[in-house]
């Protein structure tokens, strides 16, 4: 499997350890990815509530340099999966407007083509349950994560709209974390939080309602038992890792809970070392998910 | 006909009891409601079983509630598709194992009073209020009734298609964590008359959005009231034209910072086609501190405020390369790609075209 991949911004900058992961998961999976160095951000909808044109072009053009590649693209981030796919649903409803985009990517030698030889934009999770098989996936794991209880966090632009994120195509969408998790030997754990807003969006806008939210989804599964949370989402990330101490004050307890990556949980049941994942870098000590790997027999 | 259980969470105030769960089995088509299965409960098993509805034609909007945790109507809502969900919903983590039932609660975010029953008054007419919602016109009023091109109301029949369910303020996920949030139910309400062109006040009224810190700038941006809306109003989509109204409308002066963290990631962009964080948190708090090196109040405790996440993150090694710490060092794309980018915001900046799905549709495949 080769794949045009869009990294997105957040992977290269306050979570690199994404970006390294993703390469490493990628290679033992036998993904080949030919990264997109000269796309631009997707706008995380900032760009489209400023000016929808802009944003619609911008995201035009990183279509276009995948499509360039004649591969099929793949991202590694919710919000830029949500941005894209309001900005490719624009794109696909009308060849004018089409054309219209496309006359200022014609100047740079650039054509966004409508469903092109099937042409698609997935998030790794999808991607991993609809292209590469959950099956192959078993297959791979080289180290159950027995005993190791993970909560999903999917990321708002990644389950909502249903109606733009093909859900009637795919309508098991919304539970592909859990079942990754399942395949992968870990145990679900459910609470309140999986599917609603980390509060990063608000951030600088509204420091206490984002970090309320961030905060109290991390204490519900820590409530119900959750060694981890597991996030598609690199700016999810940020709220609920980066920003977990800052959140534990707004919320007004102890908090503390792991949040991986998405390629970190399925590199180390493929036998990566935590290490070498970047784990170290999280600011919510990820040492008991290595504890709890370490307990289990190999 | 099929059978289902309905499991519904229940509140009998004059028990004195609290909230309770209470299943009841209902045999009906599957392409019959989950309002008409409460009803036939209502009607075999228990009386006092209560919910608010009406026209049973989502029209009259009074039958919101939540149905499998999503908010929406009752009597909108299949109870074939209702039980498809469960069964999905079923299928994965530890009740993997057991049977499917239907939930239905009352909606969210407000207060209930009887079983399904909730207190609209205090979380969404209060708030609908809030947003003066009537016409606010100058001069003298004409002699008939007001001439305007049927083009200039379009743009509002979205907004204009809200039934006052409910619906959205119950799947708020803002207002779950700031109860005072205006809400989407009341700000898709104001942009109805923001974008009126009989009205005279849109600058006063996007002044007034703009500067409530539970205003525009609240909303997370979370999709959940564009799903659970039963009329397609998308009142997230509205707010966003509201956002992008008061940035025409110069007001950039809101408490939220609303304006200066649109402009700074707009200009970010088209310097540096990727997003430098260190640059993002300093503009967004302060837009131009280089040049006019003059922060409000507000901007300054923000600035404080990010300090110990930022030296946390260069502890780790999350953020300690230079460009992730000073602001503007971080790279532009390479090889001529960021004068491509540069190209594209000038293009969109002159024509700014607006493309709404909800007038055009989908064009027809020709193929």
């Amino acid at each position: 499997m080769k794949l045009a991949y869009w990294p997105g911004c957040v992977s290269r900058g306050f979570t690199t350890e994404l970006h390294g992961s993703m390469a490493i998961t990628a290679e033992k999976l036998g993904i080949e990815l030919v990264e997109l160095d000269r796309a631009n951000c997707c706008g995380a909808g900032i760009i489209a509530e400023h000016n929808q044109e802009l944003a619609d072009t911008l995201n035009a053009r990183t279509f276009a340099l995948a499509q360039q590649t004649g591969l099929a693209m793949m991202n590694i981030c919710s919000t830029c999966q949500g941005a894209q796919s309001e900005c490719q649903q624009r794109l696909d409803a009308d060849s004018a407007y089409r054309a219209h985009i496309n006359e200022v990517l014609s100047g740079q030698g650039l054509a966004y083509e409508k469903g092109k030889d099937g042409w698609t934009n997935k998030n790794f999770l999808w991607l991993l349950v609809e292209d590469y098989g959950l099956d192959k996936l078993a297959e791979k794991v080289t180290r159950p994560l027995t005993g190791l209880r993970v909560g999903p966090f999917y990321g708002c632009y990644i389950v909502r709209p249903k109606e733009r994120l093909g859900y009637e195509e795919f309508p098991e969408r919304d539970i592909y974390l859990e079942k990754v998790i399942e395949v992968l030997g870990g145990e679900v754990v459910e609470y309140d939080g999986a599917r609603k807003c980390c509060g990063f969006p608000v951030i600088m806008m509204n420091r206490d309602t984002s970090l309320r939210q961030a905060g109290t989804h991390v204490g519900d599964a820590i409530d119900a038992g959750a060694d981890c949370l597991v996030t598609p989402c690199p700016l999810c990330h940020l709220n609920l890792d980066m920003q977990q101490p800052e959140a534990a004050k707004v919320v007004n307890r102890d908090l503390g809970l792991p949040v991986l990556h998405l390629p970190q949980l399925v590199a180390l049941a493929l036998g990566a070392e935590p290490k070498e994942l970047g784990m170290s870098k999280h600011i919510a000590s990820t040492k008991p998910v290595v504890e709890r790997l370490a307990a289990v027999p190999a | 006909m099929a059978e289902y259980t309905l499991k519904v969470r229940r509140y009998q105030p004059e028990s004195g009891e609290g909230a309770y769960w209470e299943q009841f089995q209902v045999e009906l088509d599957p392409s019959l409601s989950v309002l008409d299965g409460l009803l036939q409960a209502k009607d075999r098993d228990d009386g006092s079983l209560s919910v608010r509805c009406s026209c049973r034609a989502a029209i009259c909007g009074s039958c919101g509630m939540k149905i499998n945790g999503q908010s929406g109507l009752g009597c909108k809502t299949q109870i074939g598709e209702a039980q498809e969900l469960a069964e999905k919903k079923a299928s994965v983590g530890p009740s993997a194992d057991g049977a499917p039932v239907i939930t239905v609660e009352p909606m969210a975010n407000m207060p209930v009073i009887k079983d399904l029953i909730t207190d609209m008054e205090s979380t969404h007419w209060s708030k609908i209020r809030r947003v003066t919602p009537w016409l606010l016109p100058h001069g003298e009023a004409p002699e008939r009734e007001y001439i305007v091109e049927p083009e200039s109301m379009i743009d509002i029949t979205q907004s204009m298609a809200c039934i006052q369910c409910g619906a959205c303020v119950s799947s708020c996920l803002s207002m779950e964590a700031d109860p005072e949030f205006i809400g989407p139910a009341a700000l898709a309400k104001a942009y109805r008359f923001v974008g009126d062109p009989r009205d005279a006040e849109t600058k006063e009224r996007l002044h007034d959005l703009a500067h409530d810190p539970h205003g525009i700038y609240d909303c997370t941006h979370c999709f959940s009231c564009v799903d659970a809306c039963p009329k397609g109003v998308a009142p997230m989509d509205q707010i966003m034209r509201l956002r992008r109204k008061a940035v025409e409308e110069g007001i950039d002066d809101d408490p939220n910072n609303g304006y200066n963290h649109s402009e700074a990631f707009v200009r970010m962009i088209e310097k540096k086609g990727t997003n430098d964080e260190a640059l993002l948190v300093q503009e967004s708090h302060a837009l131009g501190l280089k040049g006019k090196l003059k922060p409000s109040k507000h901007a300054i405790k923000g600035l404080i405020e990010s300090l110990p996440t930022v030296l946390r993150a260069i502890k780790t090694g999350k953020a300690r390369s230079p460009a992730k710490v000073i602001p503007g060092i971080h790279p532009k794309l390479p090889g001529g790609a960021q004068d491509d980018v540069k190209a594209i915001y000038k293009h969109a900046e002159e024509h700014r075209e607006e493309f709404n799905l909800y007038i055009k549709g989908e064009e027809e495949e020709t193929e």
